[in-house]
């Protein structure tokens, strides 16, 4: 069959001639197409695993996303990348989302996860060589034919062409010779200034199954003999299932069965409504266990004794003890940010079918390579035997990289032999999430003699993600999602002390958009305002002298300004904030235009965001991201809160937990800096800045920083 | 017994009465387009047209709207050829997509009465659907360009 090559460190590629005479590059073919959710009929390509890129005689190209598609657009970037380097046509490539396997493993990440804004970032230049090398060996196989030199020879659109006689053969016309010629040992990448597709707005792939309704996420999964199935859980972090009845759920028309599962009691039937029903009769007796009296309130109090613990070191420079110690002046502060959910707008679910030799499983994932590892361990089957299919995600923003739902779907599909998809409804959503962790932070600033600030000292109380999640990571008492965006503080002062106390009330924590960044930069950037509101100095100008050797923050500093007007007085009512962000290798500056109401209702009217994500591959997407991510942190600055009562989440629906509409909608203006650095992330850089922002333009208009989020004023 | 006209279909489905639409239209139909969001008519995920008005199926019982014309998503044009549908694409509105089919079928309504809606009736008419990718700005744009092109068109 093929060989195997290596080119670079990473970048395993196989190279296959197989029965249907076409050329096979690096990842795998599934079963399933992208789009409209159809099977992929491929009768004139190759069908091996192993390929990123696979040419057809019939000249279509398909192209492999390893990548969850949530909305950001990977399902358009990665493709880009491949086509670019192998010059295709592209409107003849065709797009397949790739299963679970270890070819698709991120780089940067170590296995199949969508996450962490690093889709571009790890796969920039492993499917740039893979097109790349698809490119060199479909020149040689045309060479090779024409009995002329390669360098003779170029491609354009999906063909390699002699540039002496014009002679011209299409990528499916060479596709058979191709599959024989010696992978290349190494490949030159094309020069930015060649690129064809990157850094231009192609079109998302995606969009036509989206407007027609055609699009199939988790939830619209259908397979023959396919049950639904809901489950009763413990309404209390940590409770066990007592004991249940189960005899009125059962006299449900269409509940064929109930029984207990690990995360609480499920309930099978023909079809979400019965399921609901069946549900809803229950009678079921928890064991709330240790935290039946949890509440916000106590939380509180636990987070401010916990403050009084010294604390893993994060960051130390210099002495800020003894400078604050003998400063002129000191400032102090207590910020505190709540537990939040991620109600992505497709409520948690999965679809699996166990049988005794496989298992194959329908999920709108983040995490692929978890989820194969979830059925494995509970179906005792080989990870191999786990097939992975990646649906639409309706939303993931960190919430669909954890393995809860697809358990519990495995689990019931082994209980009753068929296919079963799990359903969560709103409330089971809202209330058994794993929760952006709830911080309480003590800050305080030295002032020296001149008005130069002296020291900064950060103390951050909360919950740690990665102790569950990645326990062997939290090193010295300090993981580093907790104290990103703190940590990492780019101003120029001369002493810097971060600390952290990692202290967990029971309420599970996890990955939300931007993570420790989406509260840590709040509390930096507000009180940064503070010490430029003491010290009478401008919020801008106050960020852009301590920016000095940190030219990409100040230069979308000053891009987010500029095109706010800043320094020219803002529209009558309104006032102005600014706040900037290092985040997941880019840089985003936002200034929000905000006015607040004689009650104390604030509104939002403009936000102006500058970012530099270093070379863009969809400027596009890159705006889009960038307002997705402010509409979803204005949200959580404006209105979003979990809290706990009698250990439960008290709020339940988009009732109360309400979130950004459009008659809120700000408008929104997005400016890009042109960059020959390598690709950051764009995912999340977008949503640290405008909590802050808005934040800081209500202390403006009030004159009352704003310390605790959601703002409420009055 | 209960009649259903979707989508220019007769069904005849034998369920419980109580039944929400949506959940006909998902598990017994087949059409998948109309999403689960909230449940309890919060997010207008599952809006549908029942006689051309904008419904929320997930709490419209099944019987309530025995005999009507129920149009979904699936069926608001051939091909996706409805004017909102392609300034849809034109302005990349989409970004997970989940809400959309409940933002289309609101604004479809709106542009049916209100073929020049103003910002502000935009705004009114649309603030029932939620949109966590936060794809308001562009649906604005989309419902703009769509109602501008019916103008042109007439």
């Amino acid at each position: 069959m093929g060989e195997m090559v290596t080119i670079g460190r990473r970048s395993f590629l196989k190279i296959t001639a197989a029965a249907g005479g076409g050329l096979l590059i690096g990842f795998y073919l599934p079963a399933r197409a992208s789009g409209s959710g159809g099977r992929a009929s491929d009768a004139t390509a190759a069908f091996t695993p192993n390929a990123w890129i696979r040419v057809g005689t019939d000249d279509v190209v398909t192209l492999m996303v390893a990548s969850s598609e949530m909305g950001q657009g990977v399902m358009t970037a990665i493709p880009m990348l491949a086509a670019d380097e192998l010059d295709a046509d592209w409107s003849k490539v065709r797009i397949e989302t790739a299963p679970a396997a270890r070819e698709y493993f991120n780089p940067l990440i170590g296995q199949q996860l969508t996450g962490g804004s690093t889709a571009v970032r790890a796969f920039w230049m492993p499917v740039r060589q893979a097109g790349a090398t698809a490119r060199a060996m479909l020149l040689d196989a045309a060479a090779a034919t024409w009995r002329v030199p390669v360098v003779e020879c170029r491609t354009d659109t999906g063909a390699v062409i002699h540039r002496t006689s014009g002679r011209r053969l299409s990528y499916g016309a060479l596709a058979h010779r191709a599959a024989t010629r010696p992978v290349p040992k190494s490949v030159a990448l094309k020069d930015p200034s060649e690129f064809r597709f990157i850094g231009t707005p192609v079109p998302r792939v995606d969009t036509p199954a989206k407007v027609v309704g055609a699009a199939v996420f988790g939830q619209d999964v259908r397979l023959p003999g396919m049950l639904t199935a809901l489950v009763l859980r413990c309404p209390v972090f940590g409770g066990k299932l007592a004991g249940f009845d189960a005899s009125a759920a059962l006299a449900v028309a269409g509940v064929r069965q109930v029984f207990a599962i690990e995360s609480g009691v499920a309930v099978v039937a023909d079809g979400f409504w019965p399921a609901k029903v069946g549900r809803d009769a229950l009678h079921v007796h928890w064991n709330e266990g240790a935290h039946a009296g949890l509440s916000s309130v106590l939380i509180e109090r636990r987070f401010q004794a916990a403050a009084l613990r010294p604390g893993a070191i994060a960051r130390s420079l210099g002495n800020a003890d003894a400078a604050e110690a003998r400063s002129a002046r000191k400032l102090d502060a207590i910020y505190e940010v709540p537990y939040l959910a991620h109600a992505c707008m497709e409520p948690m679910n999965c679809t699996a079918d166990v049988r005794a030799d496989s298992c194959e499983i329908w999920a709108p994932t983040q995490a692929q390579t978890g989820a194969q590892r979830t059925a494995a361990k509970i179906t005792g089957l080989a990870e191999e035997r786990i097939k992975v299919h990646t649906t639409f995600l309706g939303g993931g923003f960190g919430r669909r990289s954890e393995q809860d739902f697809v358990a519990e779907a495995v689990q019931i599909s082994k209980s009753v032999h068929a296919p079963v998809q799990l359903l969560w409804t709103r409330e089971d959503d809202i209330q058994h999430d794993f929760y952006r962790p709830a911080t309480y932070n003590r800050l305080s600033a030295g002032i020296g003699t001149h008005g130069a600030l002296v020291s900064w000292r950060h103390h951050i109380v909360g919950p740690s993600i990665f102790a569950r999640v990645f326990p062997e990571s939290v090193k010295n008492g300090i993981d580093r999602t907790s104290v990103e965006g703190a940590a990492d503080l780019p101003y120029a002062v001369p002493n810097i002390r971060v600390t952290y106390v990692l202290d967990d009330p029971g309420v599970p924590v996890g990955f939300w958009r931007s993570v420790g960044s989406s509260q840590n930069t709040f509390v930096t950037e507000c009180f940064l305002d503070e010490i430029a509101h003491a010290l009478g100095k401008d919020p801008y100008q106050f960020r852009r002298q301590l920016l000095k050797k940190h030219p990409r923050h100040r230069a979308v500093l000053d891009l987010a300004a500029t095109n706010a007007g800043w320094g020219s007085p803002p529209p009558a009512g309104r006032h102005r904030g600014i706040a900037v962000a290092g985040s997941f290798g880019s840089y985003v500056a936002e200034v929000a235009e905000v006015s607040v109401s004689e009650h104390g209702k604030v509104r939002v009217h403009r936000v102006v965001c500058a970012v530099d994500c270093g070379m863009v591959v969809n400027p596009d997407t890159v705006v889009a991201q960038m307002e997705s991510a402010i509409v979803y942190g204005l949200s959580a600055a404006l209105a979003d809160e979990i809290t706990i009562k009698d250990g439960r989440v008290q709020q339940s629906n988009f009732d109360n937990y309400p979130v950004l509409r459009m008659d809120s909608m700000p408008e929104i203006e997005v400016h890009i800096v042109r960059s020959t650095e390598p690709p950051g992330g764009v995912g999340e850089p977008g949503t640290p800045p405008i909590a802050p922002a808005v934040a800081n333009a209500v202390f403006t208009a009030t004159g009352k920083p704003v310390r605790r989020l959601p703002i409420r004023l009055g | 017994m209960i009649q259903l006209y979707v989508n220019g279909n007769q069904y005849s489905v034998d369920i419980d009465p109580g039944t929400p639409l949506l959940w006909v239209l998902r598990d017994t139909i087949g059409l998948t387009g109309t999403k689960y969001g909230c449940g309890i008519a919060a997010c207008g995920a599952c809006t549908v047209h029942v006689d051309g008005e904008p419904a929320r199926a997930c709490v419209t019982p099944v019987s309530s709207v025995a005999g009507k014309h129920i149009t979904t998503i699936e069926g608001l044009s051939k091909d996706g050829g409805h004017p909102l549908q392609h300034a849809w694409i034109v302005e990349e509105v989409p970004q997970c997509g989940f809400c959309q089919s409940g933002q289309i079928m609101t604004a479809a309504a709106l542009l049916a009465r209100n073929p020049r809606p103003t910002d502000t009736d935009i705004d009114d008419a649309m603030s029932g659907i939620i949109c966590r990718c936060g794809t308001y700005q562009r649906i604005r744009r989309a419902i703009r360009r769509a109602a501008q092109s019916k103008v042109k068109e007439e």
